[in-house]
């Protein structure tokens, strides 16, 4: 099975004044999460989509899917964690009850605020499982990447031609992205904030996909502003 | 649903475009798998249609040859993954006397209308026809339409002596129409004109080729059809009014940009008939996927002019296809996994 598991835990304290979490903002004719969600719909190797959100918003999210998708029958509405961490795990957790997992099973995990994956991505995600467990998608960088452990002064410059700016989707095998959250100590849990780098801490290679420039995260209300720009306008044929 | 084009903007750039597409019970929405270059693509993308034309039209994406998977249909009717062809043509009105192609309100995908470039294809259904052949071959039934087309015009309009056929030209057009003739009429002598001998040694089911330089004296055709557009139409326009036996039937299907001087004399003198052919509809589609289906010799011959295949995971792969595609002998198609 290649499950999708849509990360809607934000609470969207980036967005201005707004009190609705950014996922579930207006983008063009339909909320963000709606957009993202259509992608993996589309995507015909996809079984199931996971959506993990807050608890108060479940409701009002499973209403928005039945309004803008109508069939539901393979979208599952799941609580997040209060983390990144904690949301992805609780997606798989509930895989785990309601379908067993097998060895081979993938989980494809995404922001549910990058509503402009493509295809492309998601193939290319699915297809590096086939050979691995732990997939990132990647975009190379263009502005130099500078460090500073302490916000005042620079104390690195790495070469940029081995810099990355990490997107998703993040895909993983469902079985060992679950044995490697067992594994951790609750210190080792607080401090990962990607699933990806807690494979390289246990010393498990991570391949990357290429993303696209465009594949961005709304995250501020200029990003919301910039992607609903983008939408362009349909050259009608019919 | 967010959809990708990708879209023309000027000669040789491309840009991604997004569109907030709608979904509705009237359409299905395509995921295309192969589509294929046609040299009105290479028009636009090189740049050498009018400039007032391109201004008009711009941005829009191109290709009109596509082939994919059916992903979503609301009525549930089509089963997900079903293979289909997508029609280019899309009527607005019916009409009792003119084919859905020369009416005048007809859109069509890629002139004006964003082609098949794209992540998704919202389509009507009766813009589909599925079927059951390899898609890297299917993605040439548009081609094969265009032949349909035109062999129903002239089974309308042509007297019936078919002795001796001719085909000017031995690029695509005139592959497939030289074939579509030698399936329908296997009973007559059917002769490819053209101006490459390497090109011409593909047509290996036609009875005889010739280069347009070479052509025995005494060498005499009933009808013909003009496959060359361009610059060289005049002149294989001009050659055929020479051969043509009194009373013939010319089928145009050469697109050129400029005016062709014909010679209206030797026309009227002989008493031909002038047969213009453009594009294709629903029937001549189904027509070619019926033609594709029983003829397992039709695949193998189409499959030799696959010139090349070109997978597109980026833009960037869109424009190695059509520079490929300017020094391709033959068809240049790519398997789209944008």
């Amino acid at each position: 099975m290649i499950y999708a598991e849509i990360l809607a835990g934000g609470k969207g304290t980036r967005m201005g004044n707004t009190d609705m979490p950014k996922q579930f903002l207006m983008l063009g004719s339909k909320p963000i999460f709606i957009h993202t969600i259509e992608q993996f719909i589309l995507n015909s190797q996809i079984d199931k989509i996971i959506l993990c959100c807050p608890k108060i918003w479940m409701e009002h999210a499973r209403n928005t899917i039945k309004k803008y998708i109508g069939d539901t029958t393979n979208i599952f509405v799941v609580e997040g964690g209060s983390n990144r961490q904690e949301t992805v795990i609780n997606g798989c957790k509930f895989i785990e009850k309601e379908f067993g997992i097998n060895d081979k099973d993938i989980i494809i995990t995404h922001d549910s605020v990058r509503p402009f994956v493509t295809q492309r991505i998601i193939d290319d995600n699915i297809k590096a499982l086939k050979k691995g467990i732990a997939v990132d998608t990647v975009i190379p960088a263009t502005d130099t990447i500078v460090e500073s452990t302490d916000g005042k002064v620079l104390s690195n410059i790495p070469v940029r031609k081995n810099m990355y700016l990490g997107q998703t989707p993040q895909s993983f095998n469902l079985k060992e992205l679950m044995t490697l959250f067992e594994s951790l100590t609750t210190d080792e849990k607080n401090i990962l904030t990607d699933a990806c780098k807690a494979f390289i801490l246990k010393g498990k290679e991570v391949k990357i996909v290429e993303g696209e420039i465009y594949n961005i995260k709304i995250t501020t209300l200029h990003d919301l502003k910039i992607s609903n720009a983008i939408l362009a306008e349909r050259k009608e044929n019919d | 649903m967010i959809n990708q084009s990708y879209r023309l903007i000027a000669p040789k750039q491309i840009r991604v475009d997004f569109i907030d597409e709608q979904i509705d019970n009237n359409s299905v929405i395509v995921r295309p798998t192969y589509l294929s270059i046609c040299a009105a693509d290479q028009r636009y993308y090189t740049g050498s249609r009018d400039k007032e034309v391109l201004k008009r039209k711009l941005p829009m994406a191109l290709i009109h040859e596509a082939v994919g998977k059916v992903i979503y249909d609301p009525t549930g009717e089509l089963k997900k993954g079903t293979n289909v062809v997508m029609i280019p043509n899309t009527p607005i009105e019916k009409d009792k006397y003119i084919k859905e192609n020369y009416l005048r309100s007809s859109k069509f995908r890629a002139s004006g209308f964003d082609g098949f470039m794209q992540s998704f294809v919202k389509i009507k259904k009766d813009r589909i026809i599925p079927f059951k052949a390899d898609p890297e071959v299917a993605v040439l039934l548009e081609l094969l339409s265009v032949a349909m087309n035109a062999l129903e015009h002239f089974d309308k309009y042509s007297h019936l002596k078919k002795q001796t056929l001719g085909v000017w030209g031995c690029g695509n057009v005139g592959f497939v129409m030289a074939l579509v003739l030698k399936k329908t009429f296997p009973n007559a002598k059917l002769i490819v004109f053209g101006t490459n001998e390497q090109k011409l040694s593909y047509f290996s089911f036609a009875d005889e080729t010739y280069t347009i330089d070479n052509i025995p004296e005494d060498l005499t055709i009933d009808h013909a059809f003009e496959c060359v557009g361009g610059k060289g139409s005049e002149k294989a326009i001009d050659q055929i009014i020479d051969l043509i036996n009194p009373e013939g039937s010319i089928a145009l299907l050469g697109v050129s940009e400029n005016n062709v001087q014909i010679n209206t004399r030797m026309v009227l003198e002989k008493g031909l008939t002038l047969l213009g052919n453009s594009r294709s509809g629903y029937e001549d589609f189904a027509k070619s996927v019926e033609f594709i289906e029983n003829n397992e010799d039709v695949i193998n011959y189409l499959r030799t002019i696959i010139s090349e295949k070109i997978i597109v995971k980026q833009t960037s792969d869109i424009y190695e296809a059509f520079e490929n595609d300017l020094t391709n002998d033959f068809k240049t198609i790519m398997k789209w996994e944008l």
